[in-house]
């Protein structure tokens, strides 16, 4: 692996300040940033360790929502009881993400932080607008199946998010809370991920030098359920085709304040907004729920290998509507 | 036992910029270790050609086959995509601390053994190293589907999951009083 000096702040001023002196990259987990370092896609001069930061604590806050420090491991929170108990859907999104080694290492801001699985911009040479701005994209017109998106996409690049837990955050409402050189401030998760457009190099709205200090999930409203449905190529350890993270509740008869949010299908963790709207308010059906997943890929773009992805995040939507309705959705999916 | 001698050579663009060394302290297997290392070296490269405990094995290097798995504060995790630097301080456990010092084998070594478990045996350290976390970990469920997710980050390119997965169910029964 390339040379790098390395240090270990023991405050979140320090690791800014620290940060900032040479060409950096924040340390946690290490499981995104060593993986990459070791193939000289990511080439700090300097990592700065921080996980002597004290931000590994997950509180409830007085207003009901949980506040989860950067430095949390994806392990911790996934079994964490106020989660478990308020947050299925997170619980269950972590627990389906790599490998059990990998989730007790990994944390959750840099999960927010990890980079795309496309194995053009993995391999260091193909051209890649995200690795070497204005290069191309070789995905586009390549083997573009497992790893790379329906929506969200440009002719610049078309590599889907490859997280579960932030497709879970989506859903839920959250906020990023970082602190830079110029102080702390707050941005919403659904503008933390950024579309690739004409820029695909720049994939998150962190300023340079600023650094996640937690996220907040929003209160789950009253009576809210909600759960993950990962398809995949096998079982176990592997990346989502299609994902759909969901949370509702159902006050007498009729939906309330459907969340749903789409992963292995999009560019970044993707809320489903069109759904959701077509969601609330109304009486579950099977009918309802084909509308709003067709709704949800109102937009959507085909890649030679990857149309599959359509159909198949339709049925995701569907039955895992289906799973939190109570309505039998699967034997019905054609 | 204290290690003062250089860390192993690393590619370098320029032999000026060479990083300062970096002082750790590892508890492995219950015997303390102080090493001056480079800050690249990652955990694994440190057991392994530092301090010659060659159980834990380099598979992919990219956390992928989880043949370097090691227990870093009881938890397993890939030694290859940790800094040694990052287990400064911390309690560790590799394959040569699993059995007794009389030689008498961990439970999960013995039932591997029973099963046949392993075929070449590259990856058996990393996965008996997993199997030993998941029976010390109350939050895994005891049942064949929970288990083999939980084993899902160690490959096993010969094949050998059957008995692989037959001598955890064995030395979960001894360990935990399972079926």
């Amino acid at each position: 692996m390339r040379a790098f000096d390395y240090t270990r702040p023991g405050a979140v001023d320090a690791a800014i300040a620290t940060h900032a002196r040479a060409n950096s990259a924040y340390l946690a987990g290490g499981t995104t940033l060593l993986d990459l370092a070791k193939i000289n896609i990511m080439q700090p001069d300097q990592v700065v360790d921080i996980n002597g930061l004290g931000l590994d604590r997950i509180e409830r806050l007085k207003d009901g929502r949980v506040q989860v420090g950067a430095l949390v491991t994806n392990t911790a929170l996934a079994r964490h009881e106020l989660i478990e108990t308020h947050y299925p859907v997170l619980s269950q999104a972590l627990l389906s993400g790599a490998s059990t080694q990998l989730r007790n290492k990994a944390t959750t801001a840099g999960n927010v932080m990890q980079r795309v699985r496309c194995p053009y911009f993995r391999d260091g040479t193909s051209p890649c607008n995200k690795r070497d701005p204005g290069s191309g994209c070789a995905a586009i017109g390549g083997v573009n199946r497992e790893t790379f998106a329906v929506l969200g996409t440009s002719d610049q690049c078309i590599a889907a998010h490859p997280s579960d837990m932030c497709v879970a955050m989506a859903a839920i409402g959250a906020t990023v809370s970082v602190m830079g050189p110029n102080g702390p401030r707050d941005i919403p998760f659904d503008a933390f991920h950024l579309l690739p457009g004409t820029s695909p190099a720049r994939e998150h709205a962190l300023e340079p030098d600023e650094l996640i200090t937690h996220v907040t999930l929003d209160a789950p409203p009253g009576g809210a359920r909600s759960g993950y449905l990962k398809l995949r190529d096998r079982a176990s350890y592997q990346f989502a085709l299609a994902s759909c993270a969901a949370q509702l509740s159902v006050e007498g008869g009729v939906i309330r304040a459907p969340r749903i949010a789409l992963g292995g299908v999009a560019t970044k963790p993707w809320r489903a907004t069109d759904a959701e709207r077509m969601l609330d308010g109304k009486v579950p059906s099977r009918a309802l729920f084909e509308q709003a997943a067709s709704a949800a890929f109102n937009g959507a773009t085909a890649y030679e290998h990857n149309a599959f992805k359509i159909p198949l995040g339709r049925h995701a939507i569907i039955a895992e509507l289906g799973a939190l309705t109570g309505l039998e959705t699967m034997q019905e999916v054609s | 036992m204290v290690d003062t001698t250089p860390a192993t050579a690393v590619q370098h663009a320029d032999p000026a910029a060479t990083p300062r060394l970096h002082d750790v302290e590892l508890t492995i297997n219950g015997q303390t270790h102080h090493l001056s290392i480079e800050p690249n070296v990652v955990l694994l490269d440190a057991l392994r050609e530092r301090l010659g405990l060659t159980g834990a094995k380099k598979g992919c290097d990219h956390g992928q086959c989880g043949a370097c798995t090691v227990l870093v504060d009881g938890r397993s995790m890939n030694s290859c995509l940790m800094l040694a630097s990052m287990a400064d301080g911390c309690d560790i456990t590799t394959v040569e601390g699993l059995a007794k010092p009389d030689g008498t084998l961990h439970p999960v070594q013995q039932a591997f053994l029973e099963h046949d478990a392993y075929q070449c045996g590259y990856c058996t350290a990393g996965q008996m190293m997993s199997a030993t976390a998941i029976l010390n970990d109350p939050s895994i469920e005891r049942t064949d589907a929970s288990i083999k997710d939980a084993m899902s980050g160690n490959i096993c390119r010969c094949g050998a999951y059957k008995n692989i997965h037959d001598a955890i169910k064995t030395a979960d029964a001894r360990l935990n009083g399972g079926e």
